[in-house]
């Protein structure tokens, strides 16, 4: 039997009081692709992030190829055959190809030579895997997935033959995803090692061959995937039993409630990014926005929600809402009973910094409940967090927590507590489980459903396909800008979706 | 969690970086070949060794306190206010307009209106800045810099040409009415049977400086506005997401802060001068942000800072009058301890946190 591609052996590593990573050891066999799941927080990428020299661990052997090696820095990592995809691209936005390739790994003081040899082993690479791109095509002018294959190409350049991929598919179309995939399975038929690191089921159970599960910083088991499925998956992730599926009856729609008619919106910089939009959201239903990130759902939510300017018309149960100027603000918005959960909570949705309780205020600061005289009614604030807390079940239920210290799961929960006790006409929802753990978004979701059955309307953007799919009534896909179809949940898949975000027009619906 | 406990942050790093100025310029005052102890004696009788050096230690605190709680509120927003100087200036402008042209029964009314004029001068001249930031997103910082320039020429233009008396060389206003005399802290304990010293200039508004405190603190954490200043001062897309306007949050908090500012002069030129001259505010704006960053902006840790300055300044008044250290060294010190409690405080906070840490990590 060969050595395994990497070992890991009894690699811990804290922060502080906090143990990121205790005791972990795996093996990982050449030429396979292993799967990395677990829940944020859970310590997948400090892990990586040791693997690949950001973080030196406090205990713990890493041996590659039946090597004893020690990865101070990214340089030995890169030396030791390891690249990294990261989530975020780390790339140059106005150089080319070419130019982002040899960056970092220019030999001499002349570009020329660099260059010249890069774009042939660029050709040979392609002719090797597939993976073909422009060498003279600026980042900026070439689509989220080819970026993607300009970093993937960037690692093989630095003769990487194990490669870490960190949650690649979040910014990706499906069929942008089933071309990586593809690559991936090029990859590894070549003899290359992967790592995915992803928090979607349905990725590990199709394309790996090994999977470890991680929780609160342990490694709970490996497991060949063949031998597993997603509900036991998640069963590990999460360490007790979850619901995959979201339990709702069907919808019964009454009369729109959010009608928008010709919406425009320009942003800072002069584009256009909802461009000529329709859309009408009825009490008593979720419609869900799908799309790739950046098509402008987030301008979308933002104008509804009144942060942000547009042209056109929406009418709120029949009454025009003003798009710009007086009354259009997120004040006026909330004084007509919409509710926002915005995408980004620690941006916008709540003050990192604040007491929980302050932030229970937070955009309802002007409520007749909070005030008392000229001051504020902090006394009344504390009492209606504890009450909001307990009904919630927001861990630790402590007001006089800063935000920033609970987690991602229990932050969201103190948003939509604040959002949907108001008992809102109409709920906006951004990426409601973004960052949230399998247990808060069982949770999370149960509450937009009973909001839907009080005859509510709910409208959801998310970039997450199951999610619209499973909680939505209705799903409108974006793309550019223009909503490309609508279409009953019940009646679409992910791959007539995926089609329509991709921007391939489907027939009218 | 937090990474250390608030006692740490509030007291601890503040103290810490006191000592290492004090180290420091102890060690300077060894290299000009003077004793340090010496020196930190003759400045703490100086300072706080009798009810005259008292009353000039709370003077000085008295402005710095105006100051330092102007730069607090714009802080809050997370602007920051370099043009205190220039806003006081302007504040003593309003106080001498005042004072000279209105006929006052009372000091106490004169006193009142006094501190409006100073507030509305100097809001006025935070004005400007305030709506270049929020309409057209000139940085503050630059604005509120230029604008003490020109307030100092301003001020320069009106002295010469316009307040001063007739025959008079000297560019500065007329003297102001008796009626308008604020009672120093000597008059004021009299009647309380307690000795203060006639000639030190701390006067009544150290008492409205104290008021002002404590106006601050229910402001930014017991008010509507308050709050929405320091969601602003956090995140902008937050407060954009609230509803809370970045133009109206930005424009009052400047206003606040540059009223603050202005009623500085309610001390200098109303309470000590009694007149208007040029550069009355000899600094004291400047030293507001040094006030305003080692308090962190809270009313009663700028109250604090204020006081230590106000030592400082009348320590080293009294350390040039008596030792051969030149004046220039005071200010020197002056600048250590601007430097190790605001510039420098994470040289003392990134090990102390970890030292936090690590003791924790025992424990647990």
């Amino acid at each position: 039997m060969t050595a395994p591609a990497i070992e890991l052996k009894g690699i811990s590593k804290a922060f502080g009081p906090v143990q990121a990573n205790k005791d972990i050891s795996i093996r990982v066999s050449p030429g396979t692709i292993h799967g990395i799941i677990g829940e944020n927080g859970a310590g997948k990428s400090t892990l990586m992030s040791i693997l690949y020299g950001f973080y030196k661990a406090d205990k713990g052997e890493i041996w590659i190829h039946g090597k004893r090696t020690e990865i101070p820095d990214s340089q030995a990592a890169i030396a030791a055959g390891i690249g990294m995809v990261f989530q975020h691209f780390k790339l140059v936005e106005n150089f080319t190809v070419l130019e982002n390739i040899i960056l970092g790994a220019e030999d001499g003081g002349l570009l020329k030579p660099s260059l010249s040899k890069a774009r042939k082993t660029l050709q040979e690479l392609a002719r090797e895997y597939e993976l073909n791109v422009d060498p003279d095509a600026r980042i900026d002018e070439i689509g989220v997935g080819m970026q993607q294959r300009v970093e993937i190409l960037k690692a093989l350049y630095r003769q990487a033959d194990i490669l870490i991929l960190d949650e690649p598919t979040g910014v990706l179309t499906p069929s942008e995803a089933d071309q990586l995939f593809r690559i991936l399975d090029r990859l590894r038929a070549e003899g290359k090692t992967i790592i995915l690191i992803t928090h979607k089921l349905r990725e590990i159970m199709e394309y790996t061959d090994t999977v470890s599960v991680m929780r609160r910083g342990q490694m709970t088991a490996t497991v060949k995937t063949a031998e597993t499925n997603p509900e036991h998956l998640a069963e590990l992730m999460v360490g007790r039993k979850v619901l995959l599926r979201v339990d709702k009856v069907p919808a019964a729609p009454g009369k729109p409630i959010l009608e928008i008619e010709n919406l425009n919106v320009v942003d800072e910089a002069g584009v256009a990014r909802v461009k000529n939009l329709n859309l009408t959201v009825r009490a008593g239903e979720i419609v869900g926005i799908a799309g790739v990130a950046g098509n402008g759902q987030s301008e979308l939510l933002e104008v509804l929600g009144g942060m942000r300017e547009g042209q056109g018309t929406i009418r709120l149960n029949g009454n025009p809402l003003p798009l710009s100027g007086k009354g259009s603000d997120a004040r006026a918005r909330r004084a007509s009973h919409v509710a926002h959960v915005p995408e980004d909570r620690q941006r916008e949705g709540l003050i990192m910094d604040f007491h929980a309780w302050e932030n229970v205020a937070f955009g309802y600061h002007h409520a007749s409940e909070y005030q008392s005289g000229l001051l504020m009614n902090n006394a009344a604030l504390r009492a209606d967090t504890e009450a909001k807390m307990e009904k919630f079940d927001v861990r630790p239920p402590d007001p006089w927590l800063a935000a920033k210290n609970f987690s991602g799961g229990n932050q969201q929960k103190i948003v939509v507590a604040r959002e949907i006790e108001r008992n809102p006409d109409l709920l906006l929802i951004g990426q409601p489980t973004r960052g949230v753990d399998i247990g808060a978004i069982e949770f999370i979701h149960k509450q937009i459903v009973e909001l839907r059955d009080q005859g509510k309307a709910v409208l959801l953007v998310s970039v997450e396909l199951e999610e619209i799919l499973s909680l939505s009534d209705r799903v409108a896909v974006m793309f550019d800008g223009m909503i490309m179809g609508e279409r009953p949940a019940d009646q679409t898949d992910e791959k007539e979706l995926g089609l329509l975000m991709a921007g391939v027009a489907g027939e009218a619906a | 969690m937090d990474k250390m406990p608030k006692w740490a942050d509030v007291v601890l790093i503040p103290l810490i970086s006191l000592i290492l100025a004090a180290l420091l310029s102890a060690l300077v005052i060894l290299g000009i070949g003077e004793d340090p102890i010496a020196a930190v004696k003759l400045m703490v009788s100086g300072a706080l060794g009798s009810t005259y050096g008292w009353g000039y230690t709370l003077y000085y605190a008295t402005n710095f306190l105006f100051t330092g709680l102007a730069v607090s509120v714009a802080f809050h927003a997370r602007l920051f206010n370099i043009g205190g100087e220039g806003q006081a200036m302007l504040g003593g402008l309003g106080v001498a307009l005042v004072c000279l042209y209105i006929p006052w029964p009372h000091w106490s009314l004169a006193l009142i209106f006094a501190s409006l004029g100073a507030a509305l001068f100097g809001a006025a001249w935070a004005a400007i800045p305030a709506y270049l930031q929020a309409k057209r997103g000139s940085h503050i910082v630059i604005t509120t810099i230029m604008f003490n320039f020109i307030a100092a020429a301003v001020l320069n233009y009106v002295l010469v040409n316009l307040l001063r008396p007739v025959g008079s060389m000297d560019p500065a206003t007329a003297r102001f009415p008796e009626a308008v005399h604020l009672p120093s802290l000597h008059e004021l304990l009299a009647p309380l049977g307690i000795a203060f010293s006639k000639s030190a200039p701390a006067n009544v508004s150290f008492v409205l400086a104290i008021v002002a405190c404590f106006a601050v603190w229910l402001l930014i954490w017991r008010t509507k506005l308050g709050y929405e200043i320091r969601a602003y001062g956090n995140s902008e897309p937050g407060a954009l997401y609230a509803g809370i306007s970045p133009v109206k949050i930005t424009m009052i908090a400047m206003l606040i802060s540059g009223g603050l500012a202005g009623m500085m002069a309610t001390n200098n030129v109303m309470g000590e001068a009694e007149r208007l001259v040029l550069n009355s505010t000899e600094g004291a704006g400047f030293i507001g942000i040094a006030v305003a960053l080692m308090g962190r902006s809270h009313p009663f840790g700028v109250f604090l800072a204020a006081i230590l300055f106000g030592f400082l300044y009348q320590g080293g008044a009294e350390l040039a009058l008596w030792t051969s250290i030149p004046r220039e060294l005071i200010v020197v010190i002056q600048a250590l301890v601007i430097l190790f409690t605001g510039a420098l405080d994470n040289m003392v906070r990134v090990p102390l946190e970890k030292a936090f840490l690590a003791l924790r990590r025992e424990k647990a």
